[in-house]
This record gives C-alpha cells, sequence and structure tokens, in this order.
C-alpha cells in the first residue's frame, strides 16, 4: 500500500512538473507497455485518494464504518465484562476484537460501498466519470481500494484498543495470517458489494436492504456472540455465507494460542468463492447509468 | 455561413439548400466534426430519432432546439457513445462513437442533462480528480476561472448554487482539453442571471475554438449562442440554418400593428391594407413582405386624417414565432 502512494506521488510530481504545453502526445502506442501499467496504478490510487476524502468528509459513513465497530467494542467490554469466555477460556475481549474487525471490514467494504456506489449512480456521477478516458476497472479498483484502506484502518484502531487498553494478546507469528484473511475478506465483500449495486435501483433503498440482510448474519456468524452457543442448523446456515468465514478466519489468526501463521485455509477458500460469484455478477450485470435513465 | 436564399419556404427545402451553404462554408471553416446520416433509434414501440441527418464543422456552436421528448438527448447519448443505435451512420471526431475508446474520449468532454457534482469534494478537488483521468489536462486554477467559479474554489460542491454546479461540470467536461463539447441542456431550471452567466462560459469556449453541441429547449438560448441551429421534433430535423435564416425566417412576412383610434374601423383603411389586416383584439395586425412600403402607405393614411397611432409596432418574426411554427403539433 505504502509502496503504491509512494509511487503515486512521484508519478504526480512528474506530472505537475511537466510544462504546461499541449503539444499532441507522442503515440500511446509507442509507450512501454510497463509505463502503462505504472500510470494505470497511479490513476487506481489517484482516485482511491479523492474517495476516501469523500469517505472522511461524510459524517453518516464515518460514524457507522468507523465509530461503531469502536462503540461496540467498548460497550461490550463494558457490559459483558472481560471475563473469560467460551469453551477455550479467553480473554472476552480477545473475542470481540477480531468479531468486530470483521464488522469494520464488512462495513467499509460491503455496507458503505453499496451506499456509496448506488449513490454516485444514481447522481449521475459514475456515468459522467465514464464520459472520460479513465477505465472502468481503474474505477472500481480505486474505489475498492479506499475501502480496503478504511477496513484495515479501523481494525488496526480495534487491535490497538484491545492491545493496550483490554490487555488482549497479539500473537506476532500470526500477522501473515491476520493480514491476509483480513485483505481477502476485504476484496470478496467489495466484489459482492458490486454484485449487490446491480440488484439495489435507488441509493433510498440501500441502507434497509443491506441491514435487513446483514444484522442477522451477523448474530449467527460469531460478529456479536462467539456462534458455539446456537443452535446446530443455524450454524449450518451460517457456514454457507461469506460473514462467518471472515469472522472465522480473524478469531483464529488472532487467536493468543495460535500458532503458525494463523492462516485457515477453508476460509480463504470461501470467501475466495464468495468474491468470485460475486465479481461474475457484477461484470455482467453492473450499471454505470442511473435506473431512471435506463427507460 | 448564411444561406444565400433560394425563394422557397417548405421546411425540407430550406434544410437542404443550407446544407449545400454549410458544405461550401466548410471548405473554409474546416473538416467535419460530427458527420450523422440517417440515424434512427427505437426503443420497443416508440420510434424516438426517426431518421436524422446533420453535419457540425469544427469552431462551430451547434444548437440542437426541441421540445422534450423530441429525441435532443437520445440522439446526443448516441454521438457521446453512451447509447447504440437501431439504424444509421455516425461519425464523430471521425470514429463510430459505438465503439469509442480511451483516446477518443480524451478528445472529447461530455456535460450530461442530469448529473450531480462529487459528494464530500471541493470544487478545485473534483477538478484535480478529473485532470487525472485525461492525457493532457488543462490546469484546473485555469478551468475554475474560465467557468467563473474562482470564488468558490475552495467551496465543497455540496453548497454550490444549481448554476454553480452546472458550471462545475462544464468545467470537469473541459479540464481534459477537448475538441469537442457536448452540452446537453446546459441552462433546464436557472433563473435568468444564472442563464446569462452560463451563456458567457459558452460563448467563452468560442473563443478557445473548441466544437460544441448543445441541446436546448429555448429558443433564445439558441439564438444567443449558436452559430447554427437544427430545430428536431418528433424525432425529425424540421428545420436547420442560421439563427436568422432558420425555418426560412429572413424570408417570412413581417407584421405591422397598432391598436385601432376609437370610431375608425378597419374598413376605412386603403383596400390594399384592409386585405392583409386582421382584427387581434383592440389591434389590427396587417402581415407584410415589404414592411417599409405599408407602413409608409399606413402613414399617410393616418395623417390625412389627423390620426395618431402612438403604440404601432413593425415586427421582424421571432426565432420563437419560427420554432413554434414548425414544431406545432408534435
Amino acid at each position: 500500500m505504502l509502496l503504491l502512494y509512494r509511487l503515486y506521488q512521484r508519478l504526480r510530481q512528474r506530472r505537475s512538473s511537466a510544462p504546461a504545453t499541449r503539444a499532441p502526445a507522442p503515440a500511446r502506442a509507442e509507450a512501454p507497455a510497463a509505463g502503462r501499467t505504472v500510470r494505470a496504478l497511479g490513476l487506481v490510487a489517484h482516485q482511491a485518494r479523492f474517495e476516501l476524502l469523500g469517505f472522511v468528509r461524510n459524517r453518516q459513513a464515518r460514524f457507522f464504518t468507523v465509530a461503531l465497530p469502536v462503540i461496540f467494542l467498548v460497550v461490550f467490554v463494558g457490559v459483558f465484562g472481560n471475563d473469560t469466555a467460551g469453551p477455550e477460556h479467553v480473554k472476552a475481549s480477545t473475542y470481540y476484537v477480531p468479531g468486530l474487525s470483521a464488522l469494520a471490514i464488512i462495513a467499509a467494504c460491503f455496507v458503505n460501498l453499496v451506499i456509496s456506489v448506488t449513490t454516485q449512480r444514481e447522481l449521475g456521477i459514475l456515468k459522467r466519470r465514464r464520459a472520460t478516458p479513465v477505465p472502468a476497472w481503474v474505477l472500481i479498483a480505486g474505489r475498492t481500494l479506499s475501502a480496503m484502506v478504511v477496513g484495515l484502518a479501523v481494525m488496526t484502531v480495534l487491535l490497538a484498543i484491545g492491545r493496550f487498553a483490554y490487555g488482549v494478546h497479539l500473537p506476532g507469528s500470526t500477522i501473515p495470517g491476520v493480514l491476509l484473511t483480513a485483505v481477502v475478506g476485504s476484496v470478496a465483500f467489495c466484489c459482492l458489494g458490486y454484485a449487490l449495486c446491480t440488484a439495489i435501483s435507488s441509493a433510498d433503498s440501500a441502507q434497509p436492504m443491506l441491514q435487513a440482510v446483514m444484522l442477522p448474519l451477523y448474530f449467527i456468524s460469531g460478529v456479536f456472540i462467539p456462534s458455539v452457543g446456537l443452535p446446530d442448523w443455524l450454524q449450518q446456515v451460517a457456514r454457507v455465507f461469506p460473514v462467518q468465514h471472515l469472522a472465522d478466519g480473524l478469531h483464529h489468526a488472532l487467536d493468543s494460542a495460535a500458532s503458525g501463521s494463523g492462516i485457515v485455509w477453508s476460509d480463504l477458500g470461501i470467501l475466495a468463492l464468495w468474491a468470485a460469484v460475486g465479481l461474475a455478477v457484477a461484470l455482467r450485470r453492473f450499471t454505470w447509468t442511473p435506473a431512471a435513465a435506463a427507460a | 455561413m448564411s444561406a444565400t436564399a433560394p425563394s422557397i419556404h417548405a421546411a425540407a427545402a430550406a434544410n437542404l439548400a443550407d446544407d449545400r451553404a454549410g458544405d461550401r462554408a466548410g471548405d473554409r471553416a474546416g473538416e467535419v466534426v460530427i458527420g450523422v446520416s440517417g440515424l434512427h433509434k427505437r426503443y420497443d414501440e416508440l420510434e424516438a430519432v426517426r431518421g436524422i441527418d446533420l453535419k457540425v464543422r469544427r469552431g462551430e456552436i451547434f444548437a440542437f432546439l426541441g421540445p422534450n421528448g423530441a429525441g435532443k438527448t437520445t440522439t446526443v447519448e448516441i454521438l457521446e457513445g453512451f447509447r447504440g443505435r437501431s439504424a444509421g451512420q455516425v461519425s464523430v471526431l471521425g470514429v463510430d462513437p459505438a465503439h469509442a475508446d480511451r483516446h477518443w474520449r480524451d478528445r472529447v468532454g461530455v456535460v450530461l442533462q442530469e448529473s450531480q457534482p462529487e459528494p464530500g469534494l471541493r470544487v478545485r478537488e473534483c477538478l484535480q480528480l478529473y485532470a487525472g483521468y485525461y492525457t493532457h489536462p488543462r490546469q484546473p486554477e485555469e478551468t475554475i476561472a474560465l467557468v467563473g467559479l474562482r470564488p468558490q474554489a475552495e467551496v465543497p460542491t455540496e453548497r454550490l448554487s444549481g448554476g454553480q454546479r452546472r458550471r462545475l461540470d462544464v468545467a470537469l467536461a473541459l479540464i481534459g482539453d477537448p475538441e469537442l463539447l457536448f452540452l446537453d441542456e446546459p441552462t433546464t431550471g436557472f433563473d435568468p442571471s444564472a442563464r446569462r452567466a452560463a451563456w458567457q462560459v459558452v460563448a467563452g469556449l468560442r473563443t478557445l475554438g473548441k466544437t460544441v453541441l448543445l441541446t436546448t429547449h429555448y429558443m433564445d438560448e439558441a439564438e444567443h449562442l449558436a452559430d447554427r441551429i437544427a430545430v428536431i421534433a418528433a424525432g425529425r430535423i424540421v428545420a436547420q440554418g442560421t439563427p436568422q435564416t432558420l425555418g426560412g425566417r429572413d424570408r417570412l412576412p413581417a407584421t405591422i400593428s397598432f391598436t385601432l383610434p376609437t370610431g375608425v374601423t378597419p374598413q376605412a383603411l386603403p383596400a390594399d391594407l384592409q386585405a392583409r389586416a386582421e382584427r387581434d383584439g383592440d389591434r389590427l395586425v396587417l402581415t407584410s413582405q415589404h414592411p417599409l412600403v405599408h407602413v409608409r402607405r399606413l402613414a399617410d393614411w393616418a395623417l390625412a386624417r389627423g390620426l395618431d397611432l402612438p403604440d404601432l409596432d413593425v415586427r421582424r418574426p421571432s426565432l420563437e414565432d419560427v420554432y413554434l411554427h414548425l414544431t406545432r403539433g408534435n
């Protein structure tokens, strides 16, 4: 991420220091493929930067995506205490931190993404962007990158609060597992977000639809409360959906008793499968123009 | 660009004549930037565009004038590459917009009929974002100044007025320094001062040498801004020409009108004037191909009787008269 940003900064400097002449470009076919790739990646970072700016200035998005997971962590520990819980007798906060990290990633990469993308589509913003030379995949990658940055940042805050306020033990050896699970989960939920955008016609209906789908899933997937206490059939239902696998993957990677890399490949595999399904739906059905104008 | 007018009145014939005049002027003014012939667009039952031909040349400001639902936006969206077509040839900057690629988009600016600014961003940031999309963008500062938004450069887009938002739209379409600009109803819903401000921006594009295709349902807007106008009604172009010659405007009769002095009946007028007179309430309206002759006849008659005609009015047909005539029944 940092590397990408550095690259982007260099590209920007190069562009702004270039003389302001409008001489016709040398045919772009002559540009080396590597140069074009670098420019495209710079453009992804450029897009992500402005998407982040828009996110940071949106109070509602800030509250639901950044504040709420943190508030949940503080409230849960306050209400339920920080005693040991679950069959493995871990500290309660050790349980809440990965669960709410999953919540943060889903809030940033799925809920917020669906709301903002459907809003931008309804306002004609996506259509206007498509009237420019920017490639579609750059817009999507830029938005996805901004969602991942937000999700990972909130997760980092949760981990820091857990570590320093509640004494959650963070195993160092599983950092790759934590990161990999978070990244795979982020990508999967972004893909699913774009897929869901194809089924939502207006920004107004996005919020209630998302809550109706996600709230029950949070409760049966171990995001708020351990799912071991749930009836077997409910656990089976949860296992079909990606929420449970992101939460489970993060629980294992952040398990204080964990050793090794902390990667649960079955969870990652199912998340990747969902990502593929979401991507396929989005590629086939995603539209850039407002629904009303399509008539 | 003005056509040497043959004495014909049928809209179709005038259309043809102007097209020829356009071809002659084109030799001087430059290449065809937009060429359309036999364009059709059908949506299931509805045929929105029923055979449109038009040519727009480099550096022209071309207005597409017509009532709502006439097919303006459909046509423009086909030219912008946002819609497919059912039949016909379309070439924009030498490319079929149905196969528009990024290089083509680099040369074209689009102001959509409906689009809102980027939420959460300030004016300058919007321009910085869009500048990144183009190969050779203009400077954001200069573009902000061009549309008259310099005082608002740091204002969040949510706080802009409707007119300012539309000018931001124009700035975003200009940031890539396009050769060709599409403006779809740039001033719909504006108050008069906002419209004047927007007109200034569009008129400023002329000095930049941009080719502009704008759609509007305001006659005064087309008259004020355009070098040439095509009137579209029910999916067809019913007239094409300069604001002065459109629909044979330069050859339509003038009207001479005045309020009849009390006690005077129309029958008191000389016979040749009576023949062209029509009552319109208190007023008498004379239609004349030779207004100077008939005004003089009228003046001689009135002065001889010691009558004053204080509200005498001599008027050429306005573009609005022509337009209403052309689009009547559609």
